[in-house]
């Protein structure tokens, strides 16, 4: 059974990670999470912003808690198309143009276009010149088309996505793509099948959100329109690695991370802390002490405010192509939501008051 | 005195639970009903049942201070600030962590220092709280991860007619607001006492979006740079010259008839008043005013120097006079044009 | 395909006049008086909202439909007077501050000053706190006598035609009030609109954000202007100066929706409406603003391309002026069905 759902977390993740889904261009991918949630809940729909929502009743529905994942990703947009047919862009969202040279991608236009993001050979260059970062305006996709082609099948506008089929490592841990947040739609999904044998009494509303990497967008629209008693945000947040410490204490593998400041309310992280404690997972404590920089930031502060958490799928090389996290943490995750999800009273104005 | 109380107190973003509590007890005889909202917003109704135009004052409980982010395989902490606070002023201080627990805040001797080094400012990354712990269990059995430090300044006199202390931002805002409490007005009158200000005016927005005023006031604690070599025109504001009003800052581009209204009645009643100079910082008032429909808002401060340091230093007659100028203001309301509220067929 | 007769005469002096009205952000009152006389005759309903928004009204069975430009401009406000009589100040949105050096600047009540800069031991040492206005006056009395601390002022730059261009101050974004108030004089729909000429664009879209909570549309559209990529050695872009008007796809405000984008383009490419494509590195719009408001509204934008952008001297091209007025009537009068 944990095999199974293991097998299961991997093979939505690997879907997942590798489909498109930029930021305002999500389509693609919500057509992947739509199709998983619609077996896991009574209803799911869609608004204008192209958010998700998955509705799971409980059995008195007094308070709807609302879960939020983002499916979006960074990636690049056509800026100009030069004389010969390079396609020059800019960034959608937080990339560093380190990782780019001699990366893999796809242009979505007409159709869907691979290309290149090519380097200069190193007998090319000066001395001293490797020394020095490309700067993203001085970087091209090439498509490998003629300029008369390229005109045909690409316009301004179009938008990139990175080219990468993720992969496992040693153990349980994979890298990919966009696990930043598609990791975290898996735990929902993993949160929404462990609560079909649960017993809850509130209704729980999962919603993969958009446009959260170019200004927590969908989040904020969501949330205005769900008017949740109460909400979990899951995320990503950065993982231990050598050149990280004393930054970062978050260690993969050690379980999801619970975050506390000023952007949680306090009483649902110690409900959330202490379910933890109760059902013996494991769990990690993030330190937030001003802006999560996440959906919860946005959802908090919507309408007359909404009581908000955060929880978070620690992980490696955030905004690469290689982010790097280990299962258990997701599957741990979702698990921990659905029992925390679970526990909570009938009277939640009780709980969550000052 | 109750600034002297409300500056000692503790209690930064998402931390306000000391100073709610005090404020509620404090103002519960003069209103008619308290509120905490789902933020940890302190709101206090007067007037309920009055018709009219809902005058909102605002002043915001939470300080800047410290959060601590890890704790060192040698037992010390490692920390980040919870607002705005130059790494710079952290060294050599002491700070408190929950009710009874001190720490130090050091740093590498001169002797030590190589002299690159000592051109070099701290940054956050090398500062640490010392608590005299001598291993990762033993501070960790003490501090959790997440616990907020706190600077330790007693608020006392200080010179000539000034106060020094800590969180004047905006403590001396609440101690005007409970003041204002006390008198009775003929309109109904919402006082927030907000959270999460020094964090991103956080509190405000949820606050102003469920009163839904027709006017506002918010009252804060202000840059007075005065001092020594800086030019004049760089102070902001100035200390003994009254309370400052915001013409413009990083949030708010503040109405020039609601600014002129406020100068006249200011000099009409005699009372000192400057215009807050340069459009550094923000407050509460920017999330206010485009709350909704659009709030007109004023913004009136008393100037303090030392702003988000350690010790910060107020004029005790700028605090005086603030409280009076707000309660004047109150009395005679500026022409409220967006009352009463418009439907959306209204436009 | 649209009688071009019909559309070819716009009123330039109409826009000359605009570009010349004084509003900075958060001194909008002249242009909304202005721009009120303007549509009375061809609104149902005329309203100014607190923040100073003008609301213009135009009642239909169909779509909500608004159109937001703003009237705003960026400026300069008084934060000092010194005792020689120099004044300080701070900028009313979002400029490079190289282009300020030695400019004039007008004061509403038509004061002049000149824009000074103390001595500088290197270049990289320019702040905005080494600027400085001259007004002539020579004490803190006589300046105060002319201009009070919180009053503000904008660049001087005259409207100037120069065959199909135009050159002018504030085209950022009078030009977009010129083309919704030439869009509304002609537009014949069903749809029920709302042109909302918005203040405090340039500092973060605050009126648009409140007029769009006030008026709940279905839909919106801002009308502004964008940058070029079509001059020497310039930032990369592929808009260029009388290529037709600009449909937005990406800003740092707003990722426009793909119905959004397929419902203009295919209005524009109907109508032969010549248009490019916009993505735009920095800036934003109303339509952001409005697009996050509530549980989410629908928004595009038409961009009109400008050469020097926040300058005194602002370079546009009628030929694109003229498409983007097509377009905008050209959407209104559509279904909008997306």
């Amino acid at each position: 059974m944990i095999n199974a759902q293991m097998q299961s977390a991997k093979e939505f993740l690997r879907l997942l990670s590798r489909e498109s889904g930029i930021s305002g261009n999500e389509a693609p991918v919500a057509a992947l999470v739509r199709a998983e949630f619609q077996l896991l809940s009574d209803e799911v729909y869609t608004d204008t912003f192209g958010n998700i929502y998955a509705l799971k009743k409980g059995s008195k529905n007094s308070s709807r808690i609302m879960l939020a994942a983002h499916m979006d990703e960074i990636g690049l947009i056509v800026h100009k198309i030069d004389e010969r047919g390079f396609l020059r862009f800019i960034s959608i969202a937080g990339i560093d143009p380190k990782i780019l040279l001699s990366q893999e991608v796809i242009v979505h236009g007409r159709r869907q276009i691979p290309g290149i993001i090519g380097s200069i050979p190193p007998h090319l260059l000066a001395e001293g010149d490797s020394d020095k970062a490309v700067k993203m305006e001085d970087m091209a996709v090439d498509v490998g088309l003629s300029a008369e082609m390229v005109h045909k099948v690409i316009q301004v506008g179009d938008v990139i996505s990175l080219q990468r089929d993720s992969c496992e490592l040693l153990n349980n841990i994979v890298a990919g793509k966009s696990f930043d947040d598609r990791a975290g739609v898996v735990a929902l999904k993993i949160c929404l099948e462990e609560l079909s044998h649960l017993h809850h009494s509130h209704d729980v509303i999962a919603v993969a959100t958009t446009q959260e990497e170019v200004g927590i967008r969908g989040a904020q629209t969501s949330a205005y329109s769900l008017v949740p008693d109460m909400a979990i945000v899951v995320e990503v947040a950065h993982g231990c690695t050598p050149d990280t410490k004393g930054q970062v204490n978050l260690e993969l593998g050690k379980g999801p991370s619970v975050a506390l400041g000023p952007n949680v309310h306090p009483a649902i992280y110690q409900h959330i802390s202490e379910t933890a404690l109760l059902q013996r997972l494991p769990m990690q404590i993030e330190p937030l002490p001003g802006a999560s920089g996440t959906d919860a930031w946005a959802i908090q502060v919507s309408q007359a405010g909404i009581p908000t958490g955060l929880v978070s799928i620690p992980l490696r090389y955030m905004h690469t192509s290689v982010e790097t996290l280990n299962m258990q943490d997701v599957l741990n995750c979702g698990k921990l939501l659905a029992y925390a999800i679970a526990s909570l009273p009938d009277d939640l104005e009780g709980l969550l008051c000052y | 005195m109750l600034l002297k109380t409300l500056s000692e107190l503790n209690g930064t973003s998402g931390d306000e639970t000391t100073v709610r509590n005090l404020l509620s007890a404090e103002i519960k005889p003069y209103v008619e009903k308290i509120v905490i909202d789902k933020l940890g917003n302190l709101i206090a109704f007067k007037n309920q049942k009055f018709s009219g135009p809902k005058v909102l004052i605002t002043a915001h409980m939470d300080e800047v201070a410290l959060m601590i982010m890890a704790i060192t395989n040698e037992g010390f902490l490692k920390f980040k600030p919870v607002g705005g606070i130059d790494p710079r002023i952290l060294v050599s201080k002491t700070v408190r962590i929950g009710a009874d627990l001190t720490g130090v805040i050091g740093a590498k001797a001169i002797h030590l220092q190589k002299l690159p080094e000592r051109q070099k400012a701290c940054t956050y990354d090398q500062l640490y709280i010392d608590i005299g712990a001598q291993s990762k269990e033993e501070a960790a059995g003490k501090v959790k991860v997440g616990d907020y430090a706190y600077f330790v300044t007693a608020c006392e006199p200080f010179g000539e007619g000034l106060y020094k202390g800590k969180a004047f931002d905006d403590r001396i805002g609440c101690a005007i607001l409970v003041e204002l409490l006390k008198q009775e007005y003929d309109f109904p009158l919402v006082a927030a006492f907000t959270v999460q200000e020094e964090v991103g005016l956080r509190g405000a927005k949820v606050a102003a979006y469920q009163i839904e005023p027709d006017f506002a006031i918010v009252v804060e604690g202000t840059i007075a740079a005065d001092v020594m070599e800086r030019a004049e025109e760089e102070w902001v504001t100035e200390l003994g010259k009254g309370p400052a009003c915001s013409i413009v800052d990083r949030t708010t581009l503040y109405s020039p008839k609601l600014i002129q209204y406020v100068a006249e009645l200011a000099r009409r009643k005699n009372i000192p008043l400057q215009l807050r100079r340069g459009s550094s910082g923000g407050n509460d008032a920017g999330r206010i005013h485009i709350t909704k429909t659009g709030i007109p808002t004023v913004s009136l401060s008393v100037p303090c120097r030392y702003i988000h340091s350690y010790v910060s230093v107020i004029n005790e007659k700028d605090f005086k006079a603030c409280g009076d100028l707000v309660l004047a203001l109150m009395r005679n309301l500026p022409p409220i044009t967006n009352y009463p509220a418009k439907t959306r067929e209204d436009y | 395909m649209l009688d071009k007769s019909d559309i070819i005469n716009l009123d330039y002096s109409l826009l000359s006049t605009l570009t010349q009205l004084f509003g900075p952000s958060g001194f909008e009152e002249e242009v909304a008086q202005y721009i009120s006389a303007q549509l009375q005759p061809h609104s149902d309903k005329i309203s100014i909202d607190t923040l100073g928004n003008l609301i213009v009204r135009r009642r239909g069975p169909g779509k909500r439909i608004l159109v937001a430009s703003h009237m705003d401009q960026i400026g300069i406000i008084v934060t000092n007077i010194d005792k020689e009589g120099f004044l300080r100040f701070s900028i009313l949105g979002s400029m490079a501050i190289t282009a300020l050096n030695k400019k004039r600047i007008k004061f509403r009540n038509g004061r002049i000053g000149v824009i000074g800069v103390e001595k500088l031991e290197k270049v990289a040492d320019l702040k905005l706190e080494k600027f400085y206005i001259d007004i002539g006056a020579s004490s803190r009395e006589e300046a105060g006598n002319a201009v009070q601390i919180g009053d503000s002022a904008v660049l001087v730059g005259d409207f100037i035609e120069a065959g199909s261009r135009i050159i002018s101050k504030a085209f950022d974004d009078r030009l977009g009030c010129f083309i919704a108030i030439e869009a509304l004089k002609r537009v014949k729909t069903d749809h029920e609109l709302a042109f909302v000429f918005t203040v405090q664009e340039e500092v973060g879209a605050r009126g648009a954000q409140t007029a769009a909570y006030a008026l709940d549309p279905d839909l919106a559209l801002a009308v502004d202007v964008t940058a070029t990529g079509d001059t020497p050695k310039a930032q990369q872009m592929s808009v260029e100066l009388g290529k037709g008007a600009g449909i937005k796809v990406f800003d740092r405000s707003l990722v426009t929706s793909p119905q959004i984008k397929r419902w203009m383009a295919d209005v524009a490419t109907n109508k032969k409406i010549p248009f490019q494509w916009e993505v735009l590195e920095f800036g934003g719009t109303d339509s952001g603003a409005i697009n996050l408001t509530k549980a989410g509204i629908p928004a595009g934008v038409i961009s009109v391309p400008i050469r020097y952008l926040h300058s005194p001297a602002e370079m546009a091209d009628k030929k694109d002026v003229e498409a983007a007025v097509d377009l905008l009537v050209a959407l209104l009068e559509s279904p909008a069905e997306l």
